[in-house]
């Protein structure tokens, strides 16, 4: 191939015995003569950069997608979901005609690589999955696992990424309602850069990805499209092109905020009037996922002029053109009547907008370079039919060795001095300490509706002024957990999302995951990923809620060594009226402090084992899902009913960790007593699943205590809301401000 | 009889929402106003809303300062006319003189997001007339390009003739020269500040308190008893 000769359809036909790249494009053999077989000859350029992107790990899901099928097969009764896996985004009834999409994505290897971009770019991504489901974007989170604290590369990655969501979502208007900051080193050389985002709609707005209706316009609108972030750009040059052209592209995709703002502006104005048909953004694989997937989706096929692209530099070639993944674009089908108005929109807020194609009566996705034919194919077969594998996958031989290495065996604190000791390392350990210095790097407060936001363990937003409709958000993850038991992991990681949520006063609805794991070709990484997702589709089932949609990242590994399997897991709940909201600081002096849950000797896995021993081994606390669920509606009720103040989930650092949070928050201290039967080592510190710290007004107490007896869930009187010490009554005390300037100051002597 | 606020919406402008439910809540007629526009609808008073006019790529607010709607701003302003600069509208404000003094980068480097304790200076100006000289107020502050610098002379002459409005309490969040949040021009009818009172109208939502109401019940005042 050369640029002299374009690789058109025709002449594909007739040289069959071309060598092609697929090779260097990521294609394994047997895909190769697939994609001949499919098409009946050897593909063109075009159509081989389209089915090498469309058919990668990270846009087909070929390795996980039979694990994946469970989640659609083990749906819960939930009349909340319109709009289920597949989409761009799921998408839930809150009530009172809204409907709320939510989605966490990954955007980990490009973060490494350059960690404000790539972070940027992954709160793009996901803010553009959901304008393009019909949804306002109301709020964004961002789930964040970096390696050491101490090392000096995540003193790199880690302030970049942090400015790089930073720099992007603040300058979209969109308040960052929470997120999480974990420390490991097996993140080290695969630090996690996960990206959420909530959007809100009326039903009768939802908008899908699908090109219908013969003579629709295909616009494509935003950003021109450059050279950047072409997959295997360099290979595809040094094939096709000379040495004049523009080689070495960086692989990471570089962010326009401010384009991006125009965009949602520009789209939602065009979904007020009613001018789309079908939408989808232009994320991985740009215009060749756009427009196989619309046509896919749709019925009939797609005719593209690739020549009216509008792009940034003259010389790219249309497989370039086909792969670039410049941000900050989108693709709409518009009935040809309608187009004028929706171009004139665009132009108002000064968006390029260009006509590049129709939808056709055929079946067939064609695409034009120079009037010749460059791509004829069936779209099914590039966006829906790709490989599937059934990758083997086997219990690796060290999860035996691991497991017995129980942390029950781990030295306890000696004395009331050394407990003491210890509380002040927990809750000042990297993990553990105050995320402050990260998240007021972030706007909370933009578009007026945040009911709560960091630090609490719940994001909330209103969405309804009138009534106080509001949903919450919620997510949680424990590679530590996973490692010991991929499948209680990832339960346990379902587990606290739901809690948090619960916590706060919300309903748990529905549920999203964001799945970080190793390369899929090692069978005992395939397990883990395996039992993760077995674990979530079956602890779905049995809460209730149904998984909506969710992300996939593989290959986070260097070398032999694979990150802890790291499900992470995003709850949605909805509250009937955010003034009932329970927010988790003990605001209120003399309330009184109830533990609710079973307490056990659990330590495997947990912050305690980390911060004290740098330990991992033995098993992760037991998940009793009949009993959160339990736990979940006493918190739903009480917050409904206003028989409690302040909740806080128990989770990492146990009751200590909570306590103190809740404390620090609300300015005031507690006293504690060790309930009979427990020792104040398992009090402060045990993980076990199940439980919640809540405050409770006096005049409450006989209301509270009933309703839990009733229901059958044990709640233990701990203490009470007083004076300016965390004081374990016969063990210590820790003055809130030491505690203040060790939990809050830890991170910024690391970083700052 | 209510009077109209009009909020200016920038292409990159974020909290023009915001404002325009803060001067609702007050009790004013909310008016949108687009930045193309040269009518200023016939409004009794314009607020500058805070985000990233045109994206702040340049420098912040110095392109929005160019809008076809900022030339009737101006004009009816040096007549007048109450404008109040939220962070963002602070910066055009400055970039149009309306306003002495600039912005530079936080002094850290670093986009700051805090609830901050602010002490009102001047309770004479067209917006702060319903606070006391003295008091201390809560208001939500948000921004990278928050460092308010002049020099030395203007800041004497600002310090001397009342016009520092706002100053941070509780330490300096960005290394704005002698702490000021927030100045005014000397008419008074000019009102710019760095933090967001229009994210502190509503217990419950943002920080829940409701200090930043004062600013449009201030101006809702003035302009009823006017009229």
């Amino acid at each position: 191939m050369s640029h002299a000769s374009l690789d058109t359809v025709d002449n594909a036909a007739k040289t069959p015995d071309v060598e092609q790249p697929w090779k260097e494009l990521g294609l394994k053999e047997d895909e190769y003569a697939r994609v001949r077989e499919i098409l009946g000859r050897r593909p063109t350029g075009a159509e081989l950069a389209m089915y090498s992107v469309m058919w990668s790990e990270h846009c087909s899901y070929k390795s996980s997608k039979v694990h994946l099928r469970q989640f659609g097969a083990k749906v819960p009764k939930n009349d909340a979901m319109l709009v289920g896996i597949g989409e761009n985004a799921g998408v839930v009834d809150v009530g009172e005609g809204y409907a709320v999409t939510f989605k966490v994505e990954s955007h980990n290897h490009p973060s490494y690589v350059e960690p404000y971009q790539g972070a940027a770019t992954g709160v793009g991504g996901i803010v553009r999955d959901i304008i393009a489901m019909g949804a306002r974007p109301v709020a964004v989170v961002d789930p964040l696992r970096m390696g050491a604290a101490d090392h000096p590369d995540t003193k790199r990655v880690l302030p970049g990424v942090v400015a790089g969501i930073g720099g992007y979502g603040n300058s979209l208007g969109l308040p960052n309602i929470g997120g999480e900051l974990v420390f490991d080193a097996c993140y080290q050389g695969n630090p996690l850069v996960n990206a959420g985002a909530i959007g809100v709609m009326r039903h009768e707005d939802i908008h899908l990805a699908k090109a219908s209706g013969s003579g629709n316009k295909i616009i494509l609108y935003g950003a021109r499209t450059g050279g950047d972030g072409i997959g295997g750009a360099s290979i595809l040059a040094s094939e096709t092109f000379d040495a004049t052209k523009p080689s070495k592209r960086p692989a990471v995709q570089v962010g326009d905020p401010f384009q991006e703002k125009l965009l949602i502006e520009c789209t939602l104005e065009a979904f007020a009037e009613k001018l789309v048909v079908g939408i989808q953004d232009l994320g991985a694989a740009g215009l060749s996922c756009a427009t196989s997937e619309l046509a896919s989706n749709g019925s009939g096929g797609m005719r593209v002029e690739l020549d009216d692209v509008p792009l940034r530099d003259s010389t790219l070639s249309p497989e370039e053109i086909l792969m670039s993944e410049s941000q900050e674009r989108m693709c709409a089908v518009v009935e040809e009547a309608k187009v004028e108005r929706f171009l004139a929109i665009c132009e108002k807020w000064d968006v390029i907008a260009t006509v590049v194609g129709e939808v056709t009566d055929g079946d067939r996705l064609e695409i034009f370079w120079h009037g010749e034919k460059i791509v004829d194919v069936d779209p099914r077969t590039v966006a829906h039919e790709g490989p599937v594998y059934e990758r083997p996958y086997a219990r690796p031989d060290w999860q035996d060795a691991l497991q017995a290495d129980d942390a029950a065996r781990l030295p306890r604190p000696a004395d009331a001095q050394e407990l003491r000791a210890q509380v002040l390392k927990l809750v000042s350990s990297p993990n553990q300490a105050s995320k402050a210095w990260v998240t007021d790097q972030y706007d909370r407060f933009v578009q007026g509706n945040t009911v709560l936001a960091q630090p609490e363990d719940t994001g909330m937003v209103r969405i309804n002024e009138e009534t106080g409709l509001g949903v919450a958000l919620a997510n949680d993850g424990n590679g530590r957990f996973a490692k010991l038991d991929p499948y209680t992991g990832a339960q346990l990681a379902l587990a606290e999302a739901y809690r948090n949520v619960a916590a706060s006063g919300a309903r748990p609805l529905a549920v999203s995951d964001c799945l970080n794991f190793g390369s899929p070709e090692d069978p005992a990484v395939m397990w883990q990923f395996a039992e993760a997702v077995r674990g979530i589709a079956d602890g779905c089932l049995q809460l209730g809620t149904p998984v909506t949609g969710g992300n996939v990242s593989l290959y986070n590994q260097t070398g032999e060594a694979a990150i802890h399997p790291t499900p992470v897991v995003s709850v949605l709940g909805v509250i009937d009226d955010v003034a009932r909201r329970t927010p988790m600081a003990f605001a209120e002096d003399g309330q009184l402090l109830y533990l609710l849950g079973d307490t056990r000797e659990e330590f495997g896995g947990s912050a305690w084992s980390q911060a004290i021993h740098d330990h991992l081994g033995g098993l992760p606390p037991a998940v009793d899902l009949d009993r959160e669920k339990l736990l979940g509606e006493i918190l739903v009720s009480a917050s409904r009913d206003g028989m409690i103040d302040a909740a806080h989930d128990l989770s990492d650092g146990g009751l200590i960790q909570a306590v103190t949070e809740s404390c620090l928050r609300g300015g005031n201290g507690a006293r504690l007593i060790v309930p009979d039967g427990l020792d104040a080592f398992t009090f402060l510190f045990s993980e076990s699943a199940g439980r919640a710290v809540v405050s409770v007004p006096r005049s409450e107490e006989m209301r509270f205590t009933d309703m839990c007896k009733v229901r059958g869930l044990p709640a233990t009187r701990i203490g009470v809301v007083d004076g300016d010490v965390i004081e374990v009554q016969g063990e210590f005390t820790l003055p809130l401000e030491e505690l203040r300037s060790v939990h809050e100051g830890a991170i910024p002597a690391l970083f700052a | 009889m209510t009077a109209r606020i009009g909020v200016v919406t920038f292409p990159g402008t974020l909290d023009d929402r915001d404002a325009l439910r803060a001067a609702r809540i007050a009790g004013a007629e909310p008016v949108a106003l687009w930045h193309r526009d040269k009518d200023l609808k016939q409004v009794d008073a314009v607020v500058l809303a805070g985000g990233f006019s045109y994206g702040d790529y340049l420098r912040a607010g110095a392109i929005a300062r160019f809008s076809p709607v900022m030339e009737q701003v101006i004009e009816q302003a040096k007549a007048g006319m109450p404008v109040l600069g939220i962070c963002n509208g602070f910066q055009v404000l400055t970039e149009t003189h309306l306003l002495p003094g600039a912005m530079l980068r936080n002094n850290h480097l670093h986009f700051v997001c805090k609830d901050q304790r602010l002490g009102v200076e001047n309770a004479g100006t067209a917006w702060t007339a319903d606070f006391a000289a003295g008091q201390e107020i809560h208001i939500p502050l948000k921004n990278i390009d928050g460092r308010y610098v002049a020099d030395e002379h203007t800041l004497d002459e600002l310090e001397s003739e009342g016009r520092v409005a706002f100053r941070y309490l509780d330490g300096n969040p960005n290394g704005s020269l002698r702490d000021i949040a927030g100045v005014t021009n000397a008419a008074g009818n000019v009102v710019g500040l760095m933090p967001h009172p229009e994210h502190a109208v509503e217990p419950l939502i943002g920080t829940g308190g409701t200090d930043g109401l004062g600013f449009f019940t201030s101006i809702l005042k003035k302009l009823v008893s006017a009229a």
